[in-house]
């Protein structure tokens, strides 16, 4: 199922290639994805305020507010169809073995409308996700990453400048990811500059 | 049996083990020494290749060998594992796969220690994602004994070892050498091997009938000894009210299960963002739905073709119908085209197994080395991957040791099982952690632990272990809890001691922590 990308463009020409802005505070402690025993980092005071500043910006609201409207429902709605199919089959069996078509039953049938509907809602939860969440939530991931950059930098200068920090000199570029990468997805220059900018943080 | 079936069956089954191995090979000649390689392999696969992976390593044994065998046998009542473990990918799909992808890096375990206190959590959630693995990957080997069972007729208990042995060892080496990107290229290849197999059995099946279901349905009832009543519920779960309770919970262990496998899970660690992940689940869904429409084919087919008596004889839990069926297609046994095709579809099946096998065992050296290890040794004094590799093959061994004596058992049930204990320890925590603000430390413990004991314990106190005639020890009886699957009750106690746990803690929630898993989960900032 082929699902275009509604800023494939947008990601690969426009702002995935700005220039960072200067960093200036201390180089961040080596990402732990490359000793890769070290746990996820401790967020520092500083990030910690700015995700729950995103957290309470009308944006953010609305983009969970979407996620859930479309999620709750259509949870409650699918686990209660397919409890209702179990439950049925067997506290009301002959119910289910009353002929509908030939040799069809009504068990039978429900058995492969339960096919048709998880189809159906795959399909709809995709496309609800990409008219309604994806651009939005794409654009809070870089606000929310700029804001924990901002920040870090800020608290870093306040304590102790480091002169052999480089900016823009990755401490995590992932030779994984380097031009040798086997693969490059549609959109991957826009999801690889991602991973570079946030890099930085 | 004839030999020249088995010769050709070894011939294509040592093309897919030499594929393997090249696979293996040439994954190891990347650096393997960076955990994002090992576990992750290089998170870079496309949403299309991560999409038939996560096929691959859903579609197992259980599904080709039991689910058919169970449909043969029981008609209508072994459907419902084709339609919840299909169902099932609703629940990853809308509520796990995306913010998982965003929130965690390698396991399940990174997801729920962001959010609170990481020790306790992650040595509970690695050793419930070990015991699920552990569980599945008992299932696959029963299967890989049985089809060497059933090809090599005379040659008993020993050629069965053998094979359960031989899968262990060539995929602990897998593994341990080609990390995730080996495993993933692997199941990459199967799930398209065992989509085309499926795909040419369903069409010769439905050949026979002239392309008509209604026929084929007819045939199945009736060469099944049971009439009207295989199309309708209640042959296999029916009766008193302990076999009918057994059937829900069985459906909503597999309707739940899913979305809390450690294997699965971790394959979404495979690609770059969560849209990626969406649109994999997407991928998986089409080729999942698809095959298991066509095992609903296959075991009705096998039904009518081979006949339900025969199937049961062949071996009483079922997992022959689909190489009988197979058989029977090309010309009966015997024939030149029988034994090709028996020889086809029993390397495929071999095929399947050695993948899922490789899959889970990947997901639990990484449960071992990144929750367990790196939360219990205080010291640290080998690399992760290390530990990772040696973790591959003491799992194996294990493995090998409790798949051994349980022969006798269906594979699909095993499965039924191992998504019990899944959906009892890992998916309570796991929803609690990403979409509860209130969730504290001792809740994710207490919810772990809260499912994952219980069903453990209902297992081993149910008639799979003893009482019974297929039970794993016959001999002895201390089956006090009478339904065969714990999920009904496990699952619930999960859930309950996760808010238990949480309400009656002290700890304060943490704010911002939610904070961070929100925004990350929804929005991607900061993901791996």
């Amino acid at each position: 199922m082929p699902i275009d990308d509604p800023w494939h463009d947008d990601l690969a020409s426009g702002r995935a290639e700005e220039p960072r802005p200067p960093a200036s505070g201390p180089p961040d402690p080596p990402h732990p994805d490359q000793d890769g025993s070290a746990p996820p980092r401790p967020h520092p005071e500083a990030s910690a305020a700015v995700y729950l500043t995103v957290q309470r910006s009308a944006a953010f609201q609305r983009v969970r507010g979407s996620y859930r409207r479309f999620a709750v429902p259509a949870t409650v709605a699918f686990l209660g169809w397919y409890l209702a199919y179990v439950v049925v089959a067997t506290a009301a069996p002959d119910l289910m073995a009353r002929r509908v078509h030939g040799v069809l039953n009504v068990g039978m049938v429900a058995g492969l409308a339960q096919f048709a509907t998880t189809f159906l809602l795959t399909w709809a939860y995709v496309r609800h996700a990409r008219r309604h969440r994806d651009r939005a939530a794409l654009e809070l991931r870089w606000e929310t990453q700029d804001m924990t950059r901002g920040a870090a930098a800020a608290a870093g200068a306040a304590y102790a400048p480091d002169p052999a920090y480089v900016p823009g000199a990755s401490p995590v570029a992932d030779p994984v990811d380097g031009p040798d990468a086997p693969y490059v997805p549609d959109g991957a220059t826009g999801e690889h500059a991602v991973r570079e900018r946030e890099s930085v943080r | 049996m004839t030999g020249s079936h088995q010769t050709l069956t070894l011939l294509l089954f040592g093309a897919f083990v030499a594929a393997t191995l090249a696979i293996t090979r040439w994954a190891a000649s990347r650096r393997q020494g960076s955990s994002v390689e090992f576990y992750a392999g290089g998170r870079m696969f496309s949403p299309m290749e991560n999409g038939f992976a996560l096929a691959g390593d859903y579609m197992s044994a259980a599904s080709f060998l039991g689910i058919t065998g169970l449909i043969a046998l029981f008609g209508y009542d072994g459907m419902l594992y084709s339609v919840g473990f299909l169902v099932a990918w609703l629940v990853v799909l809308i509520l796990v796969a995306e913010l998982v992808r965003n929130c965690g890096r390698f396991t399940l375990a990174d997801v729920v220690a962001a959010r609170v206190r990481e020790r306790p959590v992650r040595i509970a959630m690695g050793a419930s994602s070990v015991t699920v693995s552990v569980l599945y990957l008992v299932a696959q080997m029963v299967g890989a004994g049985t089809l060497v069972a059933m090809l090599s007729v005379g040659a008993g208990g020993a050629a069965r070892s053998a094979a359960v042995i031989g899968v262990g060892v060539l995929m602990v080496v897998c593994v341990a050498f080609g990390g995730m990107r080996a495993t993933t290229w692997i199941q990459i290849v199967k799930a398209a091997l065992l989509t085309c197999c499926a795909v040419a059995l369903t069409v010769l099946v439905l050949a026979r009938f002239a392309g008509d279901p209604g026929a084929l349905l007819s045939a199945a009832a009736e060469r099944s000894g049971h009439g009207g009543d295989f199309l309708a519920p209640g042959l296999r779960y029916g009766g008193d009210w302990t076999a009918r309770l057994d059937f829900i919970s069985l459906g909503v262990a597999l309707v739940l299960g899913t979305a809390g496998l450690p294997h699965i899970l971790s394959r979404f660690y495979t690609v770059p963002t969560a849209r990626a992940a969406r649109r994999s689940v997407v991928w998986s869904i089409g080729l999942i739905g698809g095959f298991y429409l066509m095992t609903i084919v296959l075991g009705f087919g096998a039904a009518a073709l081979v006949g339900s008596g025969e199937v049961r004889d062949a071996n009483a839990a079922g997992n022959t119908a689909v190489p009988l069926l197979a058989e029977e297609l090309g010309g009966g046994a015997g024939s030149t085209g029988g034994s090709a095709l028996l020889a086809v579809v029993a390397a495929v099946a071999f095929a399947t197994i050695l993948a899922v096998v490789a899959g889970v065992t990947l997901s639990a050296s990484a449960a071992v080395s990144h929750d367990l290890y790196a939360s219990l040794s205080s010291r640290r004094r080998y690399g992760e991957v290390a530990v990772g590799r040696a973790a591959a093959v003491g799992t194996g061994v294990l493995a090998i040791g409790l798949a051994l004596p349980a022969q006798n058992l269906n594979v699909a049930f095993l499965v039924g099982l191992a998504f019990a204990v899944a959906a009892s320890a890992n998916l309570p925590v796991l929803l609690y952690a990403l979409f509860w603000r209130r969730f504290t430390t001792r809740g994710a413990v207490w919810s772990v632990y809260g499912g994952l004991v219980p069903a453990v314990v209902l297992v081993v106190l149910s008639p799979v272990v003893s009482g019974g005639g297929q039970s794993l020890f016959p001999g002895v009886d201390f089956a006090v809890f009478p339904l065969e699957n714990p999920g009904l009750v496990s699952i619930p106690l999960g859930f309950l001691a996760g808010w238990l746990g949480t309400v009656t803690s002290r700890e304060e929630p943490d704010a911002a922590r939610h904070a961070e898993t929100e925004v990350r989960s929804l929005t991607g900032a900061g993901a791996a």
